[in-house]
């Protein structure tokens, strides 16, 4: 299965990357061959097959739901790019 | 005498005898790094300070009557395993200045048991590669033919071991990123069980597939190290709570009357012949110490590689979300807004590779597509682990090559991300089955470059795989195969 440019260019807005007209093309053709190799998982009988979510060998365990010490804030902050009084700060979200 | 030719066992022993110091085992491997990395580029950056400060305190707890388990043992660490005030950057332009807050769980074991970390090492951007020229730092080169790649994408980690820089070395295994490069540096490289070790501090690419695994020279070293990183972990709930058994002491059994089967399917074509033909003698040394060859299928063996590259690229797409230029990590200056603002940054901080896969998993993952991909590959990798457990119900072990080829020239397959993806046709299996595998070198082919063999067994059955593959060095005695490079013994 092809995937046209524009299909890229909408796969990109979800995944929010930017790419420049040469990358999208460049991506279109490769994610093309990529999805052509995996359709042959078509060929697979599946019918009624689970689908297997985790390769754990046992069953998923939750951890016991109790508070425990955490990061302390400043440490927590440490890499932000941008901090202020206890915060992230990011750019304008509100136009 | 030569303290970089030391196994990480043999280290420990004189450590602990007082023979010598674990300062002076740490300052011989970080001059070797000095004078060695700069052909190979295995390291992103050395821990002088903090690993000597780490060693005199070894030294002093051995002083002390302390008898750590890895007393004294220099460790390189890839930079995808968080390092507490070590920075680590899974070789990525977005976290190139990253500093965590934390160590990671089996590196903060790996300390408390007296290894000493000299340095981080480089990788493919994210684990995502399988030639290690994904770093966004520079390509690593494989200590036998610096003009090839030393496989990826855990490629410092093997080739700080092949270059004899340090005794041991971790990686990362999400598809065959430990054991293809073993294979291609010609060391031992084991992906334990999922599960066997906590991915906390792991910087997750494929959260169901991704595990720790080790690289060393001799298959000793390899369980010593397992040991003490193995087990359950508060902070990793898919660590299991499944005892640690002592692997060192488990060994030296030998393979008389076990089954071991070999595949057909990965005999077929795509495999060089001098890999084949390699592979083959191994296996033929097998039934002479007395291990009984069973030929088995693996029926969707073809099917592995697009399913991996499904499931893998599905989970990597969302857990790359957290990139986003807020709370770590570069930041793209000038955005006018929240949304522009991660565009840019994400544009600006990822390379090609690990966008192609956030697309291709974005796509399998979105609206229209998700039940013929993602519901499609989770259904076939239900079959795959299928494969492996009627193939278990007649063998202990399987057996057979661990990459189709030997180290290719780098930018070979730079162009081709398909081509490139095939190179871990016989390894993904095993991830999504959640098996422990291990990569032994079984011979040098043409160019005087390494080949590797696989032996995947049983969940938690490492026991089992550490005493076969032990059996195999006692009977091939690849720690005497050195490259021109790493000089004498």
């Amino acid at each position: 299965m092809g995937i046209s440019v524009d299909e890229v260019r909408r796969v990109a807005a979800l995944a929010k990357l930017e790419l420049d007209s040469a990358e999208t093309s460049r991506f279109a053709a490769q994610l093309s061959s990529i999805l052509d190799y995996i359709e042959r998982l078509r060929r697979v009988d599946t019918t009624g097959v689970d689908p297997a979510t985790a390769s754990a060998a046992g069953e998923t365990r939750l951890r016991p739901d109790t508070t425990a010490e955490g990061l302390a804030p400043a440490a927590a902050l440490a890499n932000a790019p941008q901090a202020a009084a206890g915060h992230f700060c990011v750019p304008r979200v509100i136009g | 005498m030569n303290l970089a030719s030391l196994s990480a066992t043999q280290i420990r022993e004189r450590v602990n005898r007082g023979e010598i110091t674990a300062e002076a085992v740490t300052r011989a491997s970080l001059e070797r790094i000095e004078s060695l990395d700069v052909k190979l580029g295995a390291f992103l950056r050395r821990c002088d300070e903090s690993a000597l400060a780490a060693a005199r305190d070894v030294d002093l707890q051995v002083a002390g009557g302390a008898r750590p388990a890895l007393a004294g043992v220099p460790i390189a660490v890839k930079d995808v395993l968080c390092t507490r005030g070590v920075t680590t950057t899974c070789a990525s332009r977005i976290l190139e200045h990253y500093v965590p807050a934390h160590d990671a769980t089996a590196v903060a074991r790996l300390r408390k048991a007296g290894a000493v970390v000299v340095g981080k090492t480089n990788m493919d951007e994210f684990a995502m590669g399988s030639s290690n020229e994904n770093s966004a730092f520079g390509p690593v080169r494989n200590p036998w033919d610096t003009g090839r790649v030393p496989g990826g994408s855990s490629g410092g980690s093997a080739t700080a071991v092949a270059a004899r820089m340090t005794p041991v070395s971790l990686g990362t295994d999400t598809g065959g990123s430990v054991r293809q490069p073993a294979s291609l540096c010609g060391v031992v490289g084991l992906k334990p069980t999922y599960g066997r070790i906590s991915r906390f501090g792991l910087i997750a690419f494929a959260s169901s597939l991704d595990q720790i695994g080790t690289f060393s020279l001799t298959v000793r070293d390899c369980a010593a190290v397992l040991g003490v990183m193995a087990g359950e972990d508060a902070r990793d709930m898919t660590a299991a709570p499944i005892p640690v058994p002592d692997y060192e002491s488990l060994l030296g059994g030998g393979v008389k009357g076990l089954r071991i089967g070999v595949p057909r399917e990965y005999f077929g074509a795509g495999l060089a012949p001098e890999v084949g033909d390699s592979v083959r003698a191994a296996l033929g040394t097998l039934t002479a110490l007395g291990a009984e060859l069973r030929e088995v299928s693996l029926p969707h063996t073809e099917f592995a590689i697009p399913t991996y590259y499904i499931v893998a690229n599905a989970e990597a797409s969302s857990n790359l979300a957290r990139f986003d230029g807020v709370r770590y990590g570069l930041r793209a200056p000038g955005a006018g807004d929240l949304e522009e603002m991660y565009r840019a940054t994400r544009s600006a901080g990822f390379g090609a590779e690990v966008k192609r896969r956030i697309m291709l998993g974005t796509f399998v993952l979105a609206a229209g597509y998700y039940d013929a991909y993602y519901l499609k590959a989770l259904q076939v990798r239900r079959l795959i682990r299928r494969d492996f457990e009627q193939a278990f119900e007649q063998v202990d072990l399987l057996a057979g090559p661990t990459a189709p080829e030997t180290a290719f020239p780098l930018g070979a397959k730079s162009d081709d991300p398909l081509a490139m993806y095939l190179s871990d046709i016989y390894t993904a299996t095993a991830n999504l089955a959640g098996l422990p595998a291990i990569s032994v070198p079984c011979g040098l082919g043409s160019g005087n470059l390494p080949i590797g063999l696989q032996l995947v067994a049983p969940h938690f059955e490492e026991p089992r795989l550490l005493r076969a593959a032990q059996a195999l060095e006692e009977a091939i005695g690849w720690a005497q195969w050195r490259p021109a490079l790493a000089g004498a013994a």
